[in-house]
């Protein structure tokens, strides 16, 4: 328990740092290590494959490509302040609405601590268990979003591809 | 309680002794880089220091030590400091999972399994902490404040998700094989000579090139490419920061070595192994096998210093070609013929031979194929031409 | 413009099919370089080994001594004039009453100095010298100095000695 208490205030830590960083590098690297402190949580819950599906997807590939996009600005340009007082009243909505979800979904929350014997199970993170509920309870939206994919990687593929007539550089 | 501590003790010394052979090999895989180098470019290489200079990595790294560590004034300090050291954390934190050994009786009813901890997501967790490999590499050339750092940092991030694909496709035939995430279920899988390169050959060919391409290493190495980027990402370290970066790799050479002998060799299987282990009992075969599987990583790296060493240098468009559109494709097939092959299998009542028989002949077919469709396509353009 | 008739317009075809999957060529690349991994070493460990230079190799200059071990030089200078590189330089001395077994001839050279970083060694001095004093030695290479101080070789380092005599091939 004091260990989630410990994980909890890292990822909230980190996550703030991400907004008040000034170096965009370095909210990406913040936002890293949120992905990190956000699979220990998942750890925690016996989740082991989301823990591991986190880190390659997110923490491995996706914003690998962030950092990447990022490092091709050029961070010394001074930028004009793009913040208008319209974004910034968008902003403040957005966040305050946010703010309250929040606030109301937690008072609904069940704080009290108790697991329900009869429903809890220690295996239910493991792949096994999530497998089968992929592959029998869901399996058509599971495979059309497996569908969805294989046809963005073909296109990625065709892409790829050069043309017959195309310059070979 | 008092069983507990013991195998705590017990790991804890497992996980000293792992830490100190992959820093060892890691060690001498930078002079034997220079041995095998020599050797195939009919010279003597390095032999100065001490009996046939095998204490040359000691130099080396005296030398390391001793020169002047250098920060680039406009660089990013910190990050300048923690990229080389998160190149080294990924590269060592994968070995965790690689099962190492079957279990040492170590009397008493302790079994201690010579592995660091079996999760049921093993391959994953390999998998993830490759992806995170690129991490050290992308941050420390950004940290440098230098073109060509960048450059390499880029070239390394665009190269590595590349073939980040391709290998967990052909990882993905294997865990169809074994039916687990599990490493240690996938070495068990393959006990008694029933070694997955039988079964999957085309994805062991997917594998090796991905992993060559995962280590950065030659054709590969882009990156650091000396003739277009100076040094690549590497190019403002300097002293033991340096150090850490070519030694990652070659940890990360080592380790990927243990991981295809796992996935594809029988990890720590070994021809005779029952033999063994009514003869002379259960833990010389374990150890012997601990051996076993060292060796088959220690030859995957001679092999990778092999290819180093007769390889040209791809260029960075035939890189991304060959990984889109020609790995990507392959290991599709792959998956779709490994399906093909388990299912005679199951026809078959598991006849073993049959889903070997079927997945070469797949790749046979596969080939004529694509011969034949070459052909008329070349055809096709002869006729377009005259 | 067509400069001879030894133009060779090289033809590239398309790749074959074997050559577009590239497998047989790398495994063919590894074999030839297994077999270099094999072969015998072309380079040799220098300062423990040491290759045969050759009767004409040119190296370590030295002063003779004749038989009876007068030295040979009379500081003409003809070695110093023939020096592409003016690495040779002498002060000459009249031989006293008594020198007769040191010098052969009535003029000796007092000083007699190579300045081994100017040396080319392209073997004209020996070649200029009229009394047959000066040689390249063909077995001895000049040792390797560490200091500036070091290079200019006096006759402390230049002249025979007699328990050691150089020969060449063609004299014995």
């Amino acid at each position: 328990m004091n260990f989630w208490y410990f994980l909890t205030a890292l990822t909230l830590l980190s996550a703030l740092m991400v907004v008040l960083s000034k170096n965009p590098i370095h909210s990406v690297l913040y936002l890293v290590f949120t992905f990190f402190c956000i699979s220990g949580h998942y750890v925690l819950l016996n989740a082991q494959f989301l823990m591991a599906v986190n880190i390659v997807v997110y923490a491995g590939a996706i914003m690998v490509l962030f950092l990447f996009v990022i490092m091709m600005m050029d961070l010394r340009k001074n930028m004009p302040d793009s913040k208008t007082t319209l974004t910034k009243l968008a902003g403040a909505i957005l966040g305050g609405t946010l703010l309250v979800i929040m606030v109301a979904a937690s008072r609904k929350m069940d704080l009290s601590g108790q697991v329900m014997p009869e429903t809890f199970s220690s295996q239910t993170g493991l792949v096994e268990s999530l497998g089968k509920i992929l592959y029998r309870d869901y399996v058509l939206p599971f495979e059309l979003v497996s569908i969805l994919f294989f046809v963005a990687m073909v296109g990625a593929v065709m892409l790829g591809k050069r043309e017959a007539g195309e310059r070979n550089f | 309680m008092e069983i507990t501590s013991t195998l705590f003790t017990a790991k804890a010394i497992y996980v000293g002794v792992i830490f100190a052979i992959t820093l060892g090999v890691a060690a001498y895989s930078t002079y034997f880089e220079r041995i095998i180098a020599a050797f195939m470019q009919d010279r003597v290489g390095p032999d100065r220091a001490g009996p046939f200079g095998i204490l040359q990595p000691l130099a080396d790294a005296v030398k390391m030590f001793m020169k002047e560590d250098f920060i680039p004034s406009q660089s990013s300090k910190w990050l300048f400091i923690v990229a080389p050291c998160l190149s080294m954390l990924t590269a060592l934190m994968t070995s965790a999972v690689v099962p190492f050994g079957d279990k040492l009786d170590l009397g008493g009813g302790l079994m201690l399994d010579l592995q660091g901890v079996d999760v049921n997501i093993g391959i994953l967790w390999v998998f993830g902490i490759v992806s995170l490999g690129v991490y050290g590499i992308l941050v420390g050339g950004w940290a440098s404040n230098n073109k060509y750092s960048l450059l390499g940092a880029i070239r390394a991030a665009s190269q590595n998700i590349s073939y980040e694909l391709a290998m967990g496709l052909s990882i993905i035939a294997i865990l169809m094989l074994s039916g687990s995430l599990s490493t240690k279920t996938i070495v068990e899988t393959q006990q008694n000579g029933h070694w997955n390169i039988l079964y999957q050959p085309l994805g062991f060919v997917i594998f090796i090139v991905c992993a060559f391409a995962e280590c950065n290493r030659t054709p590969f190495d882009l990156p650091e490419c000396e003739t277009e980027l100076i040094g690549g990402y590497h190019t403002e370290y300097s002293s033991m920061k340096l150090g850490f970066y070519l030694f990652s790799e070659y940890i990360n050479m080592f380790i990927s070595g243990a991981v295809m002998a796992t996935l594809y060799f029988g990890g720590y299987d070994y021809p005779g192994h029952d033999f063994i282990h009514d003869k002379f009992g259960n833990n010389v075969a374990a150890l012997l096998g601990v051996g076993a599987l060292i060796g088959k990583a220690l030859i995957f790296v001679f092999i990778f210093m092999w290819v180093r060493w007769t390889l040209p240098r791809f260029r960075y468009d035939q890189l991304m070609s060959l990984g889109w559109t020609g790995l990507i494709p392959l290991s599709m097939f792959n998956v779709v013929l490994t399906g093909t092959s388990m299912l005679f299998t199951v026809n078959e009542g598991g006849s073993n031979w049959y889903t070997v028989a079927v997945s070469w002949a797949g790749i046979v077919v596969m080939l004529v194929v694509t011969y034949l469709y070459n052909e008329s396509q070349y055809k096709k353009k002869k006729l377009a031409v005259g | 413009m067509k400069l001879s008739n030894k133009t060779k317009v090289l033809e590239q075809g398309e790749m074959t099919f074997a050559e577009r999957i590239y497998l047989p060529a790398i495994v063919g690349g590894m074999g030839t370089t297994l077999k270099h991994f094999f072969s015998k070493k072309v380079t040799i460990r220098y300062p423990e080994q040491k290759r045969y230079l050759g009767p004409v190799f040119r190296g370590h200059h030295i002063l003779k001594r004749d038989e009876q071990g007068a030295e040979r030089c009379t500081a003409c200078g003809l070695c110093a004039v023939a020096c592409p590189a003016e690495a040779i330089s002498m002060v000459a001395d009249e031989r006293k009453k008594g020198e007769e077994h040191l010098y052969r001839e009535e003029k000796y050279a007092k000083v007699y100095e190579i300045n081994m970083l100017r040396c080319i060694f392209c073997g004209l001095c020996e070649e200029a010298c009229p009394k047959q004093a000066i040689y390249l030695q063909h077995d001895k290479m000049v040792p390797v100095f560490e200091d500036r101080s070091e290079v200019i070789f006096g006759k402390d380092k230049l002249v025979e000695d007699m328990n050691n005599r150089y020969l060449r091939e063609g004299w014995k």
